[in-house]
């Protein structure tokens, strides 16, 4: 139903900003949808999900830019460099059982480690970034009106939302949950904990990574800071958190909130640079404080 | 291979910013030793502390070194009671709230400089900015000097406060078993912002020897806190020595990794430390198992 609201969007509207606003309230949900899958579901709170979304980013730019792969082609490879990169880093830190603190930092180091690569190598395109070159029509996934692109990212969140689903209803889903709530109660009944986790992480950074591929084909550029800096992992990270963490609609709510808020600060301060990140971070705190688990859990609980 | 008389100038270099790392990162292996959580706020409040050396010289004129009497309180105390009424409020007892609290607090912190300074990247000048001291074949700027010696003079009050304080004792006890140290009348959640606050209070000293040598800008703390969650995560995490041992060897690290690589990529060293250590020695150097 959710679905179908949203495709017919641009039948009611055609207006520009309108549909932008939609296809960015989307994207933060995707991103949104990735990390709750490895911190609502699973317990691991990354830092650091820029490492995916920029490896999916990248992958997309160097493949379609550098190599001349077609832009779907470059989708599949996307997805599963993100989740190879999630492996990888799954196996090295869940291997010796970081969790909390260190996990944090682990992810953020790692994005932070990609990010100065990217900057330092020569086929990221260096510090310069990629520009991917201008080719409309459907079947370089690039659209002639923002509505092409709407649906695009409307299948990349349904599909995640399906993701969701199947975690909350299968029983890989029930193992993954019972590892957040009591790892070693878990691993007490049989679950192979270590196997779990890695495949959250893996899951997680492909869906992160079909972020970053739609973030490049829609922005048509990527450099380093804009791929595996810190403000992706943020925005990842907020709206699970405003809506509420480890629940199916939580980041999607919490999406829309963040850009409708988003908006009026930016209508609010326009020439204050920084604000409204700053209102970013005042919400975290806030949220944390009188809301830990999110808009849709304060009403839940009622 | 390069010539002793590059190496020896840059060895010296890291091991002089090594130790002002040394003291950020013995403020953040506080925190992290009494509360069990990692200060993601921990860049953001060292850049905070230099934007106030920084305005203390610019508005009144203070030398840098004489804002350490200044500094040092005004940290603690900002640090007190950020635990008081934010950290320690928001956290409901759950170690990932704490986590994504800090890091709320570090975006705050980091915009409203934006806001208040502009992004602009600021500098000092004092008497002695470009004063150099020969050291063997190496000339050291004089502002590296004071900062080394400074850094481990606050580095041993530190410790001493540690060891032979009360104050020191019933950190040490809430560290080893909070609910333990509770039942014997230590006031855990005054303990903690104590802590807190001291682990500030490092950085506050840090702001100062650090900014005569170097500069201030809304970002700098980022660089800054991944470097400290190195050291910590190499040291050991909790560990004092570790901080101090891990903040030498990270600096001349950097530094020697800079002249090899360039700026840029130079700190891809200390990022193939983090792994490394995390891969086969994640207890670090001096830290027992976690």
């Amino acid at each position: 139903m959710f679905g179908i609201a949203v495709a017919l969007l641009p039948a009611v509207s055609s207006s520009g900003v309108v549909l932008n606003t939609a296809i960015m309230m989307l994207y933060t949900a995707l991103l949104g949808l990735a990390w709750n899958i490895l911190a609502g579901f699973g317990g691991q709170f990354s830092f650091g999900h820029a490492v995916f979304f920029g490896t999916g980013a990248y992958a997309a730019a160097v493949l379609q830019a550098k190599l001349g792969w077609n832009a779907w082609a470059t989708l599949p490879a996307a997805l599963a460099l993100g989740a190879a990169v999630g492996a990888f880093i799954g196996a090295l830190s869940f291997r010796y059982g970081l969790r909390g603190s260190y996990f944090a930092l682990v992810t953020l180091a790692f994005a932070e480690l990609f990010r100065i690569l990217a900057n330092n190598v020569d086929f990221t395109g260096a510090g310069v970034g990629i520009m991917v070159k201008l080719d409309a029509g459907a079947e370089n996934f690039q659209f002639s009106t923002k509505a092409g692109y709407l649906y695009v990212v409307l299948a990349f969140v349904l599909a995640a939302l399906l993701v969701c689903w199947w975690l909350k209803n299968s029983r890989y889903g029930a193992w993954l949950q019972a590892v957040r709530d009591n790892e070693d109660s878990a691993k007490a009944v049989g679950v192979n904990v270590f196997r779990v986790k890695l495949g959250a992480i893996a899951l997680s950074g492909a869906l992160m990574a079909a972020g970053g591929v739609f973030y490049a084909q829609y922005f048509q550029y990527v450099d380093p800071g804009l791929a595996y800096g810190p403000g992706v992992s943020i925005e990842a990270l907020l709206g699970p958190i405003i809506g509420g963490l480890g629940t199916l609609w939580g980041p999607v709510l919490g999406a829309v909130l963040l850009q409708l808020l988003g908006e009026g600060t930016r209508g609010l301060f326009e020439n204050a640079p920084g604000l409204s990140l700053m209102v970013y971070g005042a919400l975290l705190v806030l949220m944390v404080t009188f809301m830990p688990s999110g808009v849709l859990g304060a009403f839940r609980r009622r | 291979m390069f010539e002793l008389s590059i190496l020896w100038p840059a060895f010296l270099n890291g091991l002089t910013t090594g130790a002002v790392y040394a003291l950020i990162a013995l403020g953040l292996t506080l925190i992290y030793g009494v509360l069990h959580i990692i200060n993601f706020a921990h860049g953001a409040a060292l850049m905070m502390a230099l934007y106030g050396v920084y305005y203390l010289q610019k508005s009144l004129g203070l030398d840098p070194y004489v804002s350490l009497l200044v500094m040092v309180p005004a940290m603690f105390a900002a640090g007190y009671l950020a635990y008081r009424y934010v950290i320690g409020v928001a956290s409901h007892g759950r170690d990932e709230n704490i986590l994504l609290v800090t890091l709320g607090v570090a975006i705050v912190l980091e915009n409203l400089a934006l806001f208040l300074f502009k992004s602009d990247t600021r500098t000092i000048d004092t008497a002695y900015t470009f004063t150099t001291i020969p050291i063997g074949t190496a000339m050291i700027a004089l502002p590296k000097i004071v900062a080394f010696f400074g850094a481990a003079a606050a580095a041993a009050i530190l410790l001493l406060i540690m060891r032979a304080t009360d104050l020191g004792r019933a950190i040490r006890a809430c560290a080893r078993e909070r609910q333990g140290a509770r039942l014997v009348g230590i006031d855990v959640e005054h303990v903690f912002a104590m802590s807190f606050g001291i682990g500030l209070g490092c950085l506050g000293a840090a702001a100062c020897f650090l900014l005569p040598a170097y500069y201030v800008n809304p970002g700098v703390g980022n660089g800054f806190v991944l470097i400290a969650f190195t050291i910590v995560v190499l040291g050991g995490m909790g560990s004092f020595a570790g901080a101090l041992v891990g903040g030498l060897l990270i600096g001349v690290v950097e530094s020697l990794g800079g002249l090899w690589l360039g700026e840029s990529l130079g700190q891809i060293g200390i990022f193939l430390i983090f792994i490394a250590v995390l891969l086969f020695r994640p207890q670090g150097l001096f830290g027992a198992r976690a």
